[in-house]
């Protein structure tokens, strides 16, 4: 069943996810409220991994289909700094996190066609969660952009 | 005649549940003076809390000389507290008030005429928006103005210059307030009235040392305590405050806990079947998220985190639950904790859950920290937009734009105003370079302050001040403004039961100094700010134009001024807002109908996630049908972001003593104030103080990853494992930057706020203590409050705190009790109380 293939994608999704909210903590610790909440955004997408895991055991993962990775979305290497880097580095994390959120909708779906209810059950604990990391990075960003893009020097 | 430095709440006059609260008249004069020799009262209020005591204001040959309380005024009853006897006046002719503007001038501050000064700010002003626009301009104001300075404020920074850089200390004192107000109930607006007391079976003090931050509503409570038929008293504190004294469940959390024993609180509530579901049902939404989000917090699990009894979380729960009328009243033990805005809300929630909302003795007092904050919540000279309107509703700021005749997209509303933190955090990277601050001394007040001088310092950041003294962030300033204060200037302001007071001027401002209101209208004037027809911006000529400009943006808003003026606030009682067609009296409680402002067209917010801050947004908001039900909202616990380790073992937490306000600038110039709280200390515990070897009076280091402080050990019995220092003792009176023995106890704390109000977290770091020398006498803490000498330490030589002859004042007991709406409708009656 190729739902193993997006069961593998969402792991990786959401490590990738994880691990790059670290690095944005750490690389913005002069920013205190991005500095903490990323590092407790971090533990939420390790949880959504934990709880995947019984999911993962029944149907399998297969981080590697046979698709060709189109684009890539290998995490934030390193940080950058200033303003705009700030900016930046929290659009980067908006995009790893909307591939987390757009690859939950489609395992939700493969779940309600499976009527498997212990994976729809880890869907909607988690699902929310990544909904409320995306709407937390867009109101910092639309906080940060104007001060970034117009006056920052 | 008491001495009310050793008697802070004065002498008791007890009443019965639903009896009408005693009057009796406080009054303290210079000791020169008789009541003979007083050429005239002055109407007022005190400016020394968030209480708002209504008090006249004696004058003898053009000069303050004393000052009563206004026994006909709903709030006070004619009672006044230590800090409005004597400091209200006398912290007001210290004899180094500033009086001339001041330029640097070489790196000195020197003295020159207003020209000058206004001329250097309006020039750097011009170019600095010419070059780089209105987001290099930050205004940092206050709790201390009137609703009129600060509406002049907002119009002239969100309508003439257009920036959205403009907070108020009050988010260091009353933001989670407002927050928690507008995620419940969808706008700001203090839901009870101080009445309440009267009429309660229970009393809940949430992080809310009430005896010491507003002495004169503790007043109240003890003479309730002291009648035939006591509330009950919960104290969630960690220290033994006088309010625990009295309390049937004290809770002493470990500071940071907040949220995980509201959850449990709640989870009792759901679980023992004492909700009113019926109006849960009609006046709610969100009842399951809440459920779900208390679920994992049992008594025991919440006592594990709190480090408290689960019996007594019980307990607690029991009487919320089970007593027909509750009132619940909170302060900074939450507001400046983590989670802040999470753990207020689920007071809100418990009320919600019992109805407990709009009756006599039920409840909900979300505090605020200081005499007007409340104002620059509505005026929206801090993070809110005027009236109580929403940032994210474009008809909202249509009307704004209508109502000063400007274009839409001058005033910001792109984002959320920017909150103070992120202000100062602009400013330290170069972006914002111009900063106004007015009345409030951020270089003592703000987290962690070897940061905040840096950024003050800054050679990049012109740094404009206007306050009564060379504060030590005015010592910083590149131009200082002389500031007429209290008693010198007209205006209104608003307490935090939502009652307006008038205050009058009584004498003319010292020197050159001039009102907030008229520097204001200055700049704006000399900067030429205009509306769309070309008229003058702010074209006020005193405040009174501008209080009437004002009543028309609170038009339909739920803080209404419409019915009030001047002449109606002068001679009877304060009158509650809203005052309008539908409420002529004013309204002493909100909601008693159960329908909350969360029309997603009246209301001031959509939301946010309690966790993370996120704002949910106009559709979301729609989508859940409101229709006039508060909302339930939720949020797991969290532990706080530095905890005590190996290194740091101890919790940090600061707070206020009853004999000063903020940095001391007007207690600080009272002799019998300062007398009794002369300088800086810190509490620790017997076991803890043992453990280490430190005795009573003893030198010790607080250090903490920032910095660190050194003053003398006061054993109290604070909680173990946690201590706690005043945050009062700056460097004004001492060369005005910290010596070898730093005193402040911002040196320690951490830069963090919550992530919905922004307040910052003044009451969780870690530090460790160590023991530097030995006593020269007893730490300089007062016996009379919650630093008092730890009982277990038994009767030693620390002189009781008195303050003798010149803290005497004369208190009446006796006449007819104001009450609800005769007081307000009673109308003028001169200037006597």
């Amino acid at each position: 069943m190729n739902l193993k293939i997006y069961l593998g994608m969402l792991r990786k999704a959401e490590q990738t996810l994880a691990e790059s909210f670290r690095q944005v903590a750490a690389g913005h610790a002069a920013e205190p409220d991005v500095h903490f909440l990323c590092h407790t955004l971090a533990t939420q997408c390790e949880e959504h991994s934990r709880l995947l895991l019984p999911v993962v055991q029944r149907y399998g993962e297969d981080p590697s289909d046979n698709e060709p990775e189109r684009i890539h979305a290998e995490g934030l290497s390193a940080t950058r700094q200033g303003p705009v880097g700030l900016l930046r580095d929290l659009q980067d994390l908006y995009l790893l996190a909307s591939l987390v959120d757009v690859t939950w909708a489609m395992v939700k779906q493969a779940g309600s066609a499976l009527r498997d209810r212990e994976l729809l059950d880890v869907v909607s604990r988690c699902d929310g969660e990544t909904a409320v990391q995306l709407r937390w990075l867009q109101t910092r960003m639309k906080q940060a952009a104007p001060q970034a893009l117009v006056v920052a020097r | 005649m008491v001495d009310r430095i050793a008697e802070i709440w004065g002498t008791r006059t007890p009443y019965p549940k639903d009896g009408l609260w005693p009057v009796r008249v406080d009054q303290a004069l210079d000791a020169t003076v008789t009541e003979g020799d007083v050429d005239r009262w002055v109407q007022s209020a005190c400016v020394l809390c968030s209480n708002g005591c209504a008090c006249d204001i004696a004058v003898k040959d053009g000069a303050m000389v004393g000052i009563r309380g206004r026994a006909g005024d709903l709030v006070n009853h004619g009672r006044l507290g230590p800090k409005g006897l004597f400091a209200s006046w006398q912290g007001m002719s210290g004899k180094d008030r500033l009086t001339r503007p001041l330029i640097r001038e070489n790196g000195r501050l020197i003295e020159c005429d207003w020209d000058t000064a206004m001329d250097r700010i309006t020039q750097r002003s011009r170019q600095l928006l010419e070059e780089r626009g209105p987001l290099s301009h930050g205004f940092y104001t206050s709790g201390q103005l009137f609703l009129e300075e600060y509406y002049a404020l907002a119009v002239l920074g969100k309508g003439g210059i257009g920036t959205p850089h403009m907070d108020g200390n009050t988010r260091l004192c009353t933001a989670t307030a407002a927050a928690a107000l507008k995620e419940s109930f969808g706008a700001d607006g203090q839901p009870g009235t101080y009445a309440d007391i009267d009429s309660c079976d229970a009393i809940f003090l949430y992080g809310h040392n009430m005896a010491e931050t507003q002495t004169v509503l503790w007043s109240r409570v003890l003479d309730r305590i002291a009648g035939p038929d006591r509330p009950r008293l919960v104290c969630v504190d960690p220290r033994d405050t006088e309010v625990a004294k009295y309390a049937d469940v004290h809770l002493a959390v470990r500071p940071g806990t907040n949220l995980a024993l509201m959850n449990a609180l709640v989870r009792e509530v759901l679980a023992n079947g004492w909700a009113d579901r019926e109006y849960v049902r009609a006046h709610t939404l969100g009842l399951d998220e809440l459920r779900a989000a208390v679920e994992p917090w049992t008594a025991e699990a919440a006592a594990a985190v709190c480090d408290v009894d689960a019996a007594g979380i019980r307990e607690a729960a029991r009487i919320f639950g089970t007593s027909s009328r509750v009132l619940s009243t909170v302060l900074q033990g939450f507001y400046q904790s983590a989670q802040a805005t999470a753990a207020s809300c689920q007071v809100n929630n418990l009320h919600l859950l019992r109805g407990l909302l709009g009756r006599p003795g039920c409840g909900i007092l979300q505090m605020n920290g200081q005499p007007t904050a409340q104002n620059n919540r509505e005026c929206g000279a801090d993070g809110d937009l005027p009236g109580f309107r929403n940032w994210e509703n474009p008809n909202h700021i249509a009307e704004l734009a209508a109502l000063w005749d400007v274009d839409p997209l001058t005033i910001p509303h792109w984002a959320p105003p920017t909150h103070a933190m992120q202000i100062f955090r602009y400013a330290e990277q170069g972006s914002i370079e111009f900063l106004w601050i007015s009345a409030t001394n951020p270089a003592v007040s703000m987290p962690e302050l070897p940061r905040i001088r840096n950024i003050l310092a800054k050679p990049g950041l012109f740094l404009v001040v206007q306050d009564l003294y060379l504060t030590e962030t005015a010592q910083l300033a590149d131009v200082v403004l002389p500031a007429a204060g209290w008693g010198e200037k007209t205006g209104t302001f608003t307490n935090a039961n939502r009652t307006v007071h008038l205050s009058d001027k009584a004498v003319e401002p010292p020197g050159e100094a001039r009102s907030d209101l008229d520097i204001f209208l200055d700049y704006a004037r000399r900067m030429g700010f205009t509306t769309l027809r070309g008229e003058p911006l702010l074209p006020w000529a005193g405040p009174e134009e501008a209080f009437e400009a004002w009543k028309e943006c609170s038009r339909g808003r739920p803080c209404d001024y419409t019915g009030i003026t001047y002449d109606r606030l002068r001679g009877g009682s304060g009158i509650p807002w809203p005052c309008n067609t539908a409420n002529p009296e004013g309204r002493e409680r909100l909601y008693e109908d159960g329908i909350f402002p969360t029309d997603p067209d009246y209301c001031e917010s959509y939301g946010h996630d309690l966790l993370t801050g996120a704002t949910a947004g106009p559709e979301a908001f729609r989508a859940q049908a409101p229709g006039g039900r508060a909302i339930l909202k939720a949020a797991d616990y969290r532990p706080p972001h530095e905890e005590p380790d190996g290194r740091y073992p101890f919790r940090y937490t600061t707070g206020r003593t009853a004999y000063h306000f903020h940095t001391r600038t007007k207690t600080g110039r009272s002799r019998v104030l300062t007398s009794a709280a002369p300088t800086a200390w810190v509490e620790i515990s017997p076991d803890d103080a043992g453990r280490l070897g430190i005795r009573e009076g003893d030198l010790v280091k607080v250090t903490s990853r920032r910095g660190r402080i050194e003053v003398p050990a006061r054993v109290s019995d604070i909680r173990n494992g946690t201590v706690f220092a005043p945050f009062h003792y700056g460097y004004w009176d001492q060369d005005g930057a910290p010596a070898e023995h730093p005193t402040a106890a911002n040196e320690l704390t951490i830069t963090e706020w919550d992530p919905v109000s922004k307040q910052p977290v003044f009451k969780n770091a870690a530090v460790s203590v160590e023991k530097i020398s030995d006593a020269t006498g007893p730490a300089p803490a007062p016996t009379t409050t919650a630093s008092r000498p730890a009982a277990a330490a038994g009767p030693r030589s620390i002189r009781p705190t008195a303050g003798g002859k010149d803290a005497e004042a004369t208190e009446r007991v006796g006449g007819s009790p104001p009450r609800f709406p005769d007081a307000v409708r009673r109308g003028p009656q001169g200037g006597t109380p």
